[in-house]
């Protein structure tokens, strides 16, 4: 069995050391090890469902996780829905918990997107959770829950539409008091699917010739808004919502086989282009929303 | 209140459209599949005039549109309508736009390079996609005086550049000139009229 150690913080960039691992546990069973996790947000629970899902798949075996005593992080990870989302891909180690959490004021829980009517599901249950966050804690408009709603949509139909398999949707509200000293509302999407040089490769790999990667994918659909489809009308989503994070002066961030691309701003220190990445399935979004300067509290 | 003749206004409240083509008590026009399922049983609704349809697009009850749903919606169902192949004449005012709308309207309008006329829920009419400053003014003056007789035109619009751009306007469907006759309406006055 191969353990895999989870780092005491998992996000959308530290979940990278995990799925390096799993890839190269390649067929071996699976133990995940959590008992030094001390905090996990929406892209590492969909991160470590996508690694459980890929464990289990290339083993042939549910992988164990095993979560540590630390209440909170089991706590929060009930809340979020982990633990329902998580059946079918992980066994439970020795302490999950027994009786699933209460409801809380999570933005919106682990969510699968299988079909269509999940992405309507989304929308509709965000609206009034997503209204009070984005007005009291982040200082938007009042409006601005409709493009909110918005980037949901399209986000998550880029599941439907391109991946080929089914994903999960989360999003919550942190205080970032000490690393960025306001709130935040993190969004993530992940899936299992083709990626998006999988998606793009027969309809443009040849004008890239030898170029052609997960690089490539990423920068012609997240730069130049190309899709597989020939409709005109197509591959809007993404670039809508750039323009709308910029706005926001938010980060988004997508990572798709060996590669990141990111649209990164002033506060956050991160690349905008990584590769060498382990070559993972499937496809992450990240989206991170700051609290605007000028709100007064 | 006149309707013009040739004219046969088809309203289409787009909520209860929704409500009906996907068999759901959805109430946002998010995802592709939702917004092609809308736009064919709009398409269906307008085939069936037995003139040209004065489409009255209602959006007064969607808060929540997408980029996908506005591409289905808005800009293919204008495209379906300005196709040589076109199941009837038709033009199209949205109604109820209102400002959470806008963007995505105007955004799938301008990739097509589409017009389209849009009214709030004041009633007041607005031109939005892609249009030259020819046709932007020649649209504003047709619409502030409703109708322009052919006789009027080169006094109204003295340089050929707006007589160009009103031609345009009627071509891309933002003005209407009925079958044998010649005035120019704008769209604004026959909503009026339905």
């Amino acid at each position: 069995m191969r353990v895999i150690d989870l780092p005491a913080s998992l996000d959308f960039q530290t979940v990278d050391a995990l799925f390096s691992e799993v890839v190269e546990a390649g067929g071996a069973k699976v133990l995940f090890d959590a008992r030094h996790l001390r905090w996990v947000g929406p892209n590492g629970m969909v991160g470590l469902l996508s690694a459980g899902s890929v464990a289990r798949d290339r083993s042939g075996e549910a992988p164990i996780l095993e979560l540590g005593a630390a209440d909170n992080v089991k706590g929060y990870l009930g809340r979020m829905g982990f633990f329902q989302a998580a059946k079918g891909i992980f066994l439970a180690g020795t302490s999950f918990p027994r009786q699933p959490s209460g409801p809380s004021e999570v933005l919106l829980e682990i969510t699968p997107i299988t079909q269509n009517s999940d992405v309507h599901d989304v929308v509709e249950r965000i609206q009034g959770a997503a209204g009070a966050i984005l007005s009291n804690t982040l200082g938007y408009p009042q409006t601005s829950v409709v493009q909110f709603s918005v980037i949901l949509s399209e986000v998550c139909q880029n599941v439907l539409e391109h991946a080929g398999a089914p994903g999960w949707v989360a999003a919550q509200s942190y205080n970032w008091s000490k690393r960025l000293g306001r709130h935040v509302v993190i969004i993530s999407v992940a899936d299992l699917g083709r990626g998006f040089r999988g998606s793009l490769s027969d309809e443009h790999s040849s004008r890239f010739a030898d170029r052609w990667g997960d690089v490539t994918a990423l920068e012609a659909a997240f730069i130049h808004g190309l899709t597989r489809f020939p409709d005109s009308g197509r591959g809007q989503g993404i670039q809508q919502i750039r323009k709308q994070v910029r706005r926001w002066d938010g980060l988004i961030s997508v990572r798709s086989g060996t590669a990141r691309i990111a649209d990164v701003p002033e506060w956050f220190d991160a690349p905008p282009l990584e590769e060498g990445l382990s070559d993972f399935p499937g496809t992450q979004i990240n989206i991170l929303l700051p609290e605007r300067v000028d709100h007064a509290d | 209140m006149r309707i013009e003749p040739g004219v046969e206004p088809v309203s289409i409240d787009v909520g209860l459209v929704l409500r009906r083509s996907v068999e759901s008590l959805y109430s946002h026009l998010v995802t592709r599949p939702t917004g092609r399922a809308v736009r064919l049983a709009i398409e269906e609704q307008v085939a069936g005039s037995a003139q040209t349809a004065l489409s009255l697009i209602d959006l007064s009850d969607v808060t929540v549109m997408d980029f996908s749903c506005a591409d289905e919606i808005v800009a293919k169902l204008l495209m379906r309508f300005l196709d040589e192949d076109r199941p009837v004449d038709a033009l199209f005012v949205f109604r109820g736009v209102c400002q959470s709308l806008q963007e995505p309207i105007q955004t799938v309008l301008e990739r097509q390079e589409l017009l389209a006329v849009a009214q709030d829920s004041d009633g007041f009419c607005e031109l939005m996609g892609t249009r030259t400053e020819e046709e932007e003014y020649v649209w504003t003056v047709l619409e502030g005086r409703g109708r322009i007789l052919a006789a009027e035109v080169s006094e109204v619009f003295p340089g050929s550049h707006h007589r160009d751009a009103l031609e345009t306007l009627v071509l891309r469907r933002v003005a209407f000139v009925p079958r044998g006759d010649r005035i120019y309406h704008a769209l604004s006055v026959l909503v009026d009229g339905a």
